[in-house]
């Protein structure tokens, strides 16, 4: 099966990565590649890496977010890693929780998140 | 103040003229001295309101340009289209309002994010939108 989102797997943890802001074309390819990933690849896990985002608007906050939910629906732990800090204080001033995922710093404290998570749950 | 920036025009027809409009922008808040906070909030308005130019009125023009005065820098962004407008201001600029599948949070997020910020819109009129971040010049 081929898919064009960048996925890795660590053991049953796929990390995936938003480089740039995506078109809705590709919006709708990422969740659908990361959703059908997870059951392909029977992970119980994913972080999603935006690290390499400098502006996150509420667009894009959205397709996170549903990203997130849609991962969760299948059955996956999901972290939002690498939030920029000027990233993160102006979605803080934008308003409102845009982010309704667990998130950490860095990609080391993704894992160690969502490998928790799945621990309780097995 | 002869040092001014010259101002820039950039249409928005494309999801990709977002990212070339916020990027312009935080290039020139960079050339004004503009710290990175800053920066970021300015990006992240212009992204917001780009993105409604697409969403809502397919196509409209961003203009940047340096209106600083002796005692203020100061960045402006206006950013217009002659789309369908929007029929209840007050209601487009409270939070959780949408008209589409958004979260709600792009008129008043970007208000709470700007130093200045003025709309002018109306039904068949167009949007047409003002922004300002401001920094002393001391």
């Amino acid at each position: 099966m081929n898919f064009k989102t960048p996925l890795l797997q660590l053991g049953d943890v796929l990390i995936t990565s938003i480089q740039t802001d995506l078109s809705d074309a590709q919006v709708s390819e990422f969740q659908q590649d990361l959703v059908r990933a997870i059951g392909v690849k029977n992970a119980n896990a994913v972080v999603i890496d935006i690290s390499a985002l400098d502006v996150v608007d509420s667009f894009m906050a959205r397709v996170i977010n549903d990203t997130a939910r849609a991962a969760r629906l299948v059955g996956a732990e999901v972290a939002v890693c690498g939030i920029q800090p000027y990233v993160a204080m102006t979605l803080v001033e934008m308003g409102r929780q845009l982010f309704d995922v667990q998130t950490t710093f860095n990609l080391e404290q993704a894992l160690a998140a969502v490998k928790a998570a799945v621990d309780v749950r097995l | 103040m002869n040092n001014k920036l010259k101002s820039i025009q950039l249409p928005i027809k494309t999801v990709d003229d977002i990212v070339l409009t916020r990027r312009k922008a935080r290039e020139v808040a960079i050339k004004m001295g503009f710290g990175l906070a800053d920066q970021t909030r300015l990006a992240s308005a212009v992204s917001e309101l780009a993105r409604n130019v697409i969403q809502y009125a397919q196509q409209g023009e961003c203009e940047i340009s340096d209106q600083s005065t002796p005692e203020i820098v100061i960045l402006q962004v206006l950013i217009f289209d002659y789309g369908p407008g929007i029929a209840d201001l007050e209601a487009a600029l409270r939070d959780g309002f949408s008209t589409s599948q958004g979260l709600g949070a792009g008129l008043p997020g970007c208000r709470r994010l700007m130093d200045e910020f003025y709309i002018e819109s109306g039904l068949q009129q167009g949007t047409k939108i003002r922004i300002q971040i401001h920094a002393s010049s001391l």
